[in-house]
């Protein structure tokens, strides 16, 4: 018995529990909605079975999935960054609606040059909007040391409110403008400044820069000096400091960073799903609370780029299973989006079980350094091996 | 056009709809004040605040008495906030993130009621205007200040109670002893996890009756997110006041009544964009906290969760 019980204190078991508890912490969320769904008198695994069909029941189906969650991982990626940074940017709906409307002007007045020389610099445009909208409320903590959730937070209002007005004037669709509906959207993109697609899905090019920038964003985050400063000033900027790191510097980088991948999502919804920017007068509705479940699939993947990819699929698939629950059972897909502030609840509880968890590993280890070295027998007498 | 704005009734309109709308905010704001003071930051009002608007309203509609709304709301608001003080108190749980768990949860969860229970949008007849006698009889002053439904009144009275309980007691010491050095505190015997649950659940409370003043008082109607932003913004005004009951009160006031200013604007057909106007608030907002916040500081131990020392 001893045995077992040491090999399920052992060190490579208890890393692979840490490395589950999201899951857990999933399922719990899960469980918790069958519960709201039994309440609502709807039956749960119908439910349940719904939202996977809509998610994974078809080649399509899949597709959409993935659509959904490219933004995700986009802003899930500049989340990475930021958050390491011990920069907390809520500022990912504004960022996304800035680098949108940069990368649509871009597409809509250089129509004489090539398709794919308009793509990129679309995609260059948007990424620098949102570049621009996460490096103010960086300056603003860094030297003015304004609360960067605070300013983020204002810095999406103010966004929305530009794109409203841009699109109910200066750049309102020109057919639009002479009727009396002014619906408030500008012009479709031409059909050569299109991202590619997976005919017959909606799958487009954009999914697979995503995938590469979050390998790319590895690689800046633990083979840089850049990604190293930015983590060093996030976990202990006096010591930062003293090292002689420009703190004040990083953390302007870390959020203008985030920003330009917020902002490189809004890019591609509009090149790559929307081929025009509309708005229903809310941040939602351009950016289907992309900038808000970018965090949770981020934190869900534990901030490291690579796990954000399945993260990202994850909460995609659950965004897009939900529109076929409430066709199905009639359930209202925002209980998809309780569903998902429960995880992020549940994540961030969990992760105080896996500190201390670590920190018994740390202790144990200690201690087994410190008793005297016994000869190797003796130790398997011990254990009863 | 513009004269007309600087006409008496057009000016008394402006500053009576300024005091009305800053009502929210006050509630919120103080409620988060407590909470911050004792060094927890809780960015889920905008999800209490959402939850406590629809049980309000929806129990508002379905009772008929207006009370039993701000009952419900006040009991949504402090299991909110003993979720909020479970998950930040005993698990230590990043204090920001999880705030954003519990916005996107009264999101969804506001919404999903909303769709379940009532389907459509409907109207309630909310908390009518209540003349104090005499001082509303004041020509302008009493329009302003003195005809204005009970929670506006409420919501102002809330702020010297709340200076008075921060500054004057020894609950108001705990509190602050709490948020400041909270090893001190713990080593005089003041229970830091007690005290930061009665602030959280306390912050949970008025964040649902800030709620409930929006759909059974101001607006009188209940929509999905139809707190759009307040909520954070009402956190915003914690750090904007400086974490002093009457520097949020100026915050607040500041806040809504260039909001007012820009809902007048619109009304009178003045030519600027209204888009553009409903984003003064937000730049004046940001404005001002690069003016002020170097100047004030924080609580020390906010975001940090306590664990004692063995």
């Amino acid at each position: 018995m001893p045995a077992m019980k040491k090999f399920f204190q052992s060190d490579g078991l208890s890393r692979l529990v840490d490395s589950l508890l999201p899951i857990f912490a999933t399922l719990a969320a899960l469980l918790l909605g069958a519960v709201m769904l039994f309440l609502l008198k709807v039956n749960p695994i119908e439910a349940y079975k719904a939202l996977w069909d809509g998610a994974f029941g078809s080649t399509n189906a899949f597709a959409e999935t993935l659509v959904k969650a490219t933004p995700l991982l986009l802003v899930g990626l500049g989340i990475c960054i930021s958050f390491r940074g011990d920069v907390i940017n809520i500022g990912g709906e504004g960022q996304m609606i800035i680098g949108a409307i940069l990368a649509t002007w871009v597409g809509l007045t250089f129509t004489g040059l090539p398709g794919w020389l308009v793509v990129t610099l679309s995609m260059i445009a948007g990424f620098l909007g949102g570049a621009i909208w996460g490096g103010i409320p960086g300056v603003l903590k860094a030297y003015f040391s304004v609360n960067e959730i605070l300013s983020t937070v204002m810095m999406n209002a103010i966004a929305v409110q530009l794109m409203n007005f841009l699109l109910r004037g200066p750049m309102i669709d020109p057919s639009q403008a002479e009727l009396s509906s002014k619906i408030p959207q500008t012009a479709r993109l031409l059909e050569i400044f299109r991202l590619p697609r997976l005919a017959p899905t909606r799958l487009h090019l954009g999914a697979l820069i995503a995938v590469a920038l979050a390998v790319l964003v590895y690689i800046l985050l633990w083979r840089t000096t850049l990604g190293y400063r930015i983590r060093a000033v996030g976990q202990n900027p006096h010591a930062s400091r003293y090292a002689g790191i420009k703190v004040q510097r990083y953390i302007v980088l870390a959020l203008l960073l985030s920003g330009a991948f917020s902002g490189l999502a809004g890019a591609t919804q509009v090149f790559g799903v929307n081929y025009r920017m509309i708005t229903d007068g809310s941040s939602s509705g351009f950016t289907g609370s992309a900038g808000f479940n970018g965090i949770v699939a981020a934190l869900f993947g534990q901030l490291h780029p690579i796990m954000t990819i399945p993260a990202s699929i994850l909460f995609g698939a659950l965004l897009v299973g939900a529109n076929k629950m409430q066709r199905v059972v009639q359930v209202p897909s925002a209980l998809v989006i309780a569903l998902n502030g429960l995880v992020v609840v549940f994540v961030v509880s969990i992760e105080f079980l896996r500190r201390r968890r670590q920190r018994r590993r740390l202790a144990a280890a200690k201690q087994n350094d410190e008793s005297p070295p016994s000869p190797e027998p003796l130790k398997q007498l011990e254990t009863g091996t | 056009m513009i004269s007309e704005l600087f006409s008496v009734t057009v000016l008394i309109g402006i500053l009576a709809s300024g005091i009305r709308l800053a009502t929210p905010y006050l509630y919120a704001s103080i409620g988060e004040t407590f909470g911050q003071r004792s060094g927890v930051l809780n960015l889920g009002v905008e999800g209490q605040m959402l939850l406590g608007a629809f049980a309000a309203f929806f129990v508002a509609l379905t009772t008929g008495n207006l009370w039993f709304g701000v009952l419900a709301a006040m009991i949504v608001g402090a299991l909110m906030g003993l979720l909020m003080a479970f998950v930040t108190v005993n698990l230590h749980a990043q204090q920001g993130i999880s705030g954003i768990g519990f916005y996107l949860f009264g999101l969804g969860m506001s919404d999903l009621l909303f769709q379940k229970l009532m389907g459509t949008v409907e109207t309630v007849k909310g908390f009518p205007p209540l003349k104090i006698p005499f001082l509303s009889n004041i020509p302008g002053v009493g329009e302003i200040f003195f005809n204005q439904n009970i929670l506006v009144y409420g919501a102002y009275l809330l702020v010297p109670a709340a200076w008075f309980v921060l500054n004057k007691t020894t609950l108001g010491l705990k509190i602050r002893s709490v948020g400041e050095n909270p090893d001190a505190a713990d080593s005089l015997g003041v229970s830091v996890a007690r005290v930061r649950y009665f602030t959280i659940i306390l912050g949970g409370v008025l964040s649902g009756i800030a709620g409930a003043s929006l759909s059974i008082a101001l607006l009188n109607v209940f929509q999905q997110n139809m707190t759009s932003g307040l909520g954070f913004i009402a956190v915003a005004l914690v750090y904007f006041g400086g974490w002093r009951p009457w520097g949020v009160l100026g915050g607040a006031l500041l806040f809504s009544m260039v909001n007012s200013l820009q809902l007048w604007i619109q009304v009178l057909g003045i030519p600027i964009p209204s888009d553009i106007a409903v984003m003064m608030p937000y730049v004046l907002t940001i404005l001002v906290l690069v003016a002020t916040v170097s100047r004030v500081r924080a609580p020390t131990a906010l975001t940090r969760p306590f664990e004692r020392e063995d």
